[in-house]
């Protein structure tokens, strides 16, 4: 009892919604127009094909997930799930443009990310 | 100062800035200026001066707020790498409860997430046994101190305009030289007039007083009485605009927003029902909170707060009536960055890109001046406040109903939206239409019980 009182007040100090291990978080093929940041714990992007699933990468505590949905009308081209607990905050496309309108210096972060990822992506497709 | 194009008032490599005060504005200033510079591949030094120690317990630390991180804030700051960490929160956020005479009814957030967090600006409250609390003051001071600000711990006493640059005094160190002057003091009446001798068309913002206390509970009778939900009163007592009960791990917080507040309209206010109802039974919510404090809020924003090399941001500038105070330190203190470094320093310069936002925020609080003229209509009838319940208690309930009245109320209380939004959305017609039908539909059977109870009385003649 006591310990159902210490985890239910410890849930309640964390922002976003929370995830156990392996829960899926985004699932690739379906649609979704939310940005998503990690609060707290690790995520694992996975890419599926019929070959089997690729860990694309590990995103930990302020990294951003599902961009592409907030530009796109396409459907998700990963899976992210939790790697161990993990505590996740939604961007809504709609508060996010509004965001964006009153304060461009928000898309920054997205756009520098966005970068480093495309840099990433072409390493890996440029790698003998 | 040397490192200043004298025609274009710009910063270069090398340029110094003072940031006088490091609670929210300061900081935001603080951060995104450096962060900025970074992207921008500007090397600047920046020195923030605040006297007060933020890891203190009780007034010599803090703030003086009701600290709530708004739904907006939380999101513009996760955009924006800023993960407010668990640590720092005392507790999420999930629902509201609006209280009236005529009854409560729970508002839920329209997302299933905790979006809101309940934090401490100092290091909690006087009396406060936990030597380990984290406020939201010092995690902010923090991360400005590791992307390269320097904190000096020192009052400023004197301020004084040289010919190419700010001089800075304090009591116990030599005076320092910037290139630009941020002013970050809150509604500090003596600090603020420094500033009047180098920006001096600014004039003080106009303020009133507040209420803010804490009352210490065990956590498990914060969760069973109040759970995650933040409690607002709309009662009929005179001079109370807005009444709060904000739940933290072992403390709540009373926040009283009106006119003047002073310890009678307290008294009034947590002797109510529905206040009385909100903590355990054996409570002594009428004994004195051993934390208290009656701070001024910034009722009409300071006009012109800028001048050549100098701005003054958050609460010395123009914040946001009555709400989301940290959430105006931001607008205002990224706003003042961008320019500073993007743009120029030049009173031009800040003219043209901060004075806007600045006007902005004025602007969006004549609307909330008329938002909370109406709320005070609307505490004092109690047809409209049994509408109002009626029509929540209908959208809550239907999970296909459109959540007009709920979510209006839910961006007055968080404080989430702008009053020229939650206005707009107020005069919908479909809420316009639902709320009168609600009102008329708690009439009738108002009406019906006193026909019945006059007969009855006839009868009994």
């Amino acid at each position: 009892m006591c310990q159902l009182l210490i985890i239910k007040n410890m849930r309640s100090k964390k922002l976003g919604r929370r995830y156990n291990d392996g829960e899926v978080i985004i699932k690739q093929g379906e649609t979704g127009n939310s940005l998503y940041v990690v609060q707290e714990g690790r995520v694992e992007v996975i890419h599926e094909s019929a070959d089997g699933d690729v860990k694309i990468a590990e995103l930990g505590i302020s990294d951003f997930f599902g961009e592409m949905g907030l530009f796109e009308e396409d459907v998700r081209s990963c899976t992210v799930r939790a790697a161990g607990d993990a505590t996740i905050l939604t961007i809504d496309k709609r508060n996010f443009f509004k965001s964006i309108r009153r304060d461009p210096s928000l898309a920054y972060r997205l756009l520098e990310k966005m970068s480093n990822r495309l840099r990433e992506a072409n390493e890996r497709i440029n790698a003998p | 100062m040397s490192h200043m194009d004298a025609h274009e008032m710009e910063l270069t490599n090398g340029s110094r800035i003072a940031v006088i005060g490091g609670g929210p504005a300061g900081s935001f200033f603080s951060y995104y200026a450096l962060e900025y510079a970074r992207r921008f591949g500007l090397e600047i030094e920046l020195d923030i001066f605040e006297a007060k120690d933020f890891t203190k317990i009780g007034a010599s630390g803090c703030n003086h707020c009701g600290g709530i991180v708004s739904e907006s804030l939380v999101q513009d700051l996760a955009t924006d790498g800023l993960v407010i960490p668990s640590d720092i929160i005392q507790r999420t956020i999930s629902t509201y409860t609006l209280h009236t005479e005529q009854g409560t009814r729970i508002i839920r957030t329209p997302s299933e997430e905790h979006r809101i967090a309940s934090v401490f600006r100092g290091s909690g409250p006087r009396g406060c046994l936990e030597k380990n609390t984290n406020g939201f003051d010092n995690y902010m001071l923090e991360l400005c101190r590791q992307h390269g600000a320097r904190v000096i711990r020192e009052k400023v006493t004197a301020l004084e305009r040289t010919q190419d640059g700010i001089r800075v005094g304090c009591g116990k160190s030599p005076n320092r030289d910037y290139d630009l002057l941020v002013g970050a003091v809150g509604l500090n009446n003596k600090t603020l007039e420094l500033f009047k001798g180098v920006c001096p068309a600014y004039s003080l913002p106009e303020t009133t007083r507040a209420y803010i206390s804490e009352f210490m509970m065990k956590p498990v009778d914060v969760e069973g009485s109040l759970g995650s939900s933040m409690h607002v009163f709309l009662l009929n007592l005179p001079q109370i605009t807005f009444g709060a009960l904000i739940p933290k791990y072992n403390y709540v917080t009373l926040v009283l927003l009106g006119e003047d507040i002073d310890k009678e309209i307290v008294h009034n206010f947590v002797r109510s029902d529905q206040v009385r109802a909100c903590f355990p039974e054996d409570y002594p919510v009428d004994q004195i909170a051993p934390c208290q404090c009656y701070p001024y809020i910034n009722v009409k924003q300071g006009r012109h707060p800028f001048a050549d090399r100098v701005v003054l941001i958050g609460d010395s500038g123009s914040s946001k009536l009555y709400k989301n105070g940290i959430g105006a330190a931001l607008i205002t203190g990224k706003a003042a960055a961008s320019t500073a470094i993007f743009e120029g320093i030049s009173e031009k310069h800040f003219a043209k890109y901060y004075a806007p936002i600045c006007k902005d925020l004025d602007r969006d609080n004549m609307v909330g001046k008329l938002i909370f003229g109406v709320t005070r209509l609307i505490q004092k009838s109690s047809i409209i406040k049994r509408g109002i319940l009626h029509l929540v208690e209908r959208e809550q309930s239907d999970a296909a109903a459109s959540l007009r009245m709920s979510s209006v109320l839910w961006d007055t209380f968080t404080g989430s939206a702008g009053y020229r939004n939650i206005l707009r959305r107020f005069l919908h017609p479909g809420l316009l239409f639902g709320l009168i039908r609600s009102t008329i539909g708690t009439l009738v059977p108002t009406f019906n019980h006193q026909k019945h109870e006059k007969q009855e009385t006839r009868q009994t003649l």
